[in-house]
């Protein structure tokens, strides 16, 4: 389970532009669970996860993952039980490595990255396998360097990199807004396919409202550090993009856009 | 013969510096100006050690961890204390220069009367009392070799792939859950090691240590792996740590007929010249691919 409990959070604090984005906020969100989050542009929606992730430092409060506060250890050890796959396809691979060696890279983490072969070999089969499901062709490039290929195929593999190890969290940030709408549909199911099956607590912020909806068990809508439409259940599967849109538009107005 | 035999010999020489500014500049591009300082590091811990009476072969070991130790340095000033990679650099070449001092004494040492790896006991007994010049060749040769298989090595290994995962993207790195400040002094450590040890054959070669020998050493380095990479950039089947090689021995080439010309004296100028040269022509190169895209 995964808990913010009393969120402070204050961006250029003791100047001018000070803003406050969180000022107490509450979260729990239960294990298995699947949460969809919208708001508009500066709701504190990606601010959330980058506080969840440690990207951010808190000003007070805890982040407890089954009981533990995790919300002063730095990023990298925090990423231990978290995956994340981010907006940019480019931010998930590395360029000048392989498939191949991407995929191993990506399959040794949580362990010591000693003077083993970096390769790992005996795992290349089941790397071409999971490939293989993603439809796009990529197991029979394992020996291509990822800069080439296009941002879709990048996520793609940044969404399989990224949950390839056992992990508490998955955090996806907007991870399908650079796509085009077909390779967006096509990540967006893939995600759905990949936490079912592997029954993954996951956050995901996303401005596609119908993706909102249509995925996830859980849907937040985020404003001004608040979450003002938080549905789970049976209320979050009657919800409609309408009710949601009108909600949007009313917060939109109060701020003027 | 006696020319090119030269130009081999040094761009060997200057071609293990070449490999750990590789590492730097290419793999986790860093540019460190530390190189200034740990070449003569190298070069002034062997001076030292050789007028004591140890055994040359012993030296390069010890210079090479005296890289280590300095790049480590240079690293953490980097990462532990957020200051800028050019900066951090500059703060360890300036200080090395005063440290070289200490460890040499002086700011020049001879070691005509010391043994070297080149010149003892144990060539005269293989080769006889008059060591042929090709030996000289072919043991930087064999140096320079272990140090590009054992880097090669390294690059294929489990750190090796962290390494190069911190200079394309260091989020990743992050993600993978480990720490990148970590990884990154771990490459500067290796790539100054290799700088200390190519001073150190330089010292043994030329016979003589200089507190100056180390000034414009980067650029040195810098010409070497960018001739060899854009030469190469074509041909995927020579290694880059070939090819960087390759581009010191090709650079080393260049500076020696300009020097023919126009004397001695024009070293540096000549250095700076060819480096700008060769900066414009592989920025020309970059943006021709580019239009092709």
């Amino acid at each position: 389970m995964l808990e913010l409990q009393h969120i402070h959070k204050y961006y250029n604090p003791g100047t001018v532009n000070e803003m406050c984005l969180f000022d107490d906020f509450n979260l729990k969100i239960e294990d298995e669970q699947f949460v969809a989050v919208v708001g508009s542009n500066g709701s504190g929606k990606t601010s959330l996860l980058n506080l969840i992730c440690g990207s951010i430092e808190l000003d007070s409060g805890n982040v407890l993952i089954d009981g533990k506060d995790i919300g002063r250890e730095k990023e990298y050890r925090r990423n231990q039980y978290i995956g994340r796959v981010f907006q940019n396809p480019a931010m998930g691979t590395c360029p000048s490595m392989t498939i191949a060696e991407n995929m191993s890279l990506a399959d040794n983490k949580g362990r010591l990255y000693g003077l083993k072969a970096g390769k790992n070999k005996a795992r290349m089969n089941y790397y071409q396998e999971s490939l293989r499901q993603l439809g796009l062709g990529l197991e029979d490039k394992m020996d291509v360097k990822v800069g080439v290929l296009s941002g879709g195929q990048r996520q793609a593999m940044a969404l399989l990199m990224s949950t390839m190890t056992p992990i508490r969290f998955l955090i996806l940030d907007e991870h399908t807004a650079a796509l085009d709408p077909k390779t967006a549909q096509l990540i967006m199911e893939l995600t759905d396919k990949i936490v079912r099956e592997k029954k993954l607590t996951t956050i995901m912020v996303t401005h596609n409202l119908r993706y909102a909806v249509e995925y996830g068990d859980r849907l937040l809508m985020m404003h001004q550090g608040k979450a003002i439409i938080d549905a789970a259940g049976q209320e979050k599967k009657d919800m409609k993009i309408d009710t949601i849109l009108e909600q949007f538009n009313q917060i939109s107005i109060e701020c003027g856009n | 013969m006696d020319f090119l035999s030269s130009i081999l010999e040094q761009g060997l020489i200057y071609g293990i510096m070449a490999l750990g500014v590789y590492i730097t500049y290419k793999i986790l591009d860093f540019p460190d100006l530390g190189v200034d300082g740990t070449f003569p590091l190298g070069a002034a811990v062997t001076a030292t050690l050789l007028k004591a009476g140890v055994n040359p072969y012993l030296t390069l070991p010890i210079a090479f961890a005296a890289g280590l130790i300095a790049g480590t340095c240079t690293g953490l000033i980097h990462v532990k204390f957020k200051v800028r990679d050019l900066l951090s650099g500059i703060i360890m070449m300036t200080g090395l220069y005063t440290i070289n001092l200490y460890i040499a004494t002086t700011n020049n040492v001879s070691l005509y009367s010391t043994e070297t790896i080149f010149r003892n006991s144990l060539m005269t007994k293989i080769f006889g009392e008059t060591i042929p010049g090709w030996a000289d060749l072919l043991i930087i040769l064999v140096l320079i070799l272990i140090c590009k298989l054992l880097l090669d090595l390294y690059m294929k290994t489990q750190s090796g792939y962290l390494l190069r995962a911190v200079g394309d993207n260091d989020g990743i790195v992050t993600a993978l859950a480990k720490d990148k400040g970590n990884v990154k002094i771990l490459g500067l450590a290796i790539s100054n090691a290799l700088v200390a040890l190519s001073g150190s054959v330089f010292a043994q070669q030329s016979r003589v240590f200089d507190i100056s020998m180390g000034t414009g050493a980067l650029v040195v380095g810098l010409a070497s792996v960018i001739i060899g990479i854009s030469f190469f950039r074509k041909a995927s089947f020579v290694k880059t740590t070939t090819a960087v090689i390759l581009g010191s021995i090709f650079y080393k080439a260049c500076v020696a007929m300009a020097l023919k010309v126009a004397g001695a004296t024009a070293t540096k100028l000549i250095t700076a010249v060819l480096f700008l040269i060769i900066l414009i022509v592989s920025i020309d190169r970059k943006k021709k691919v580019k239009i092709h895209a």
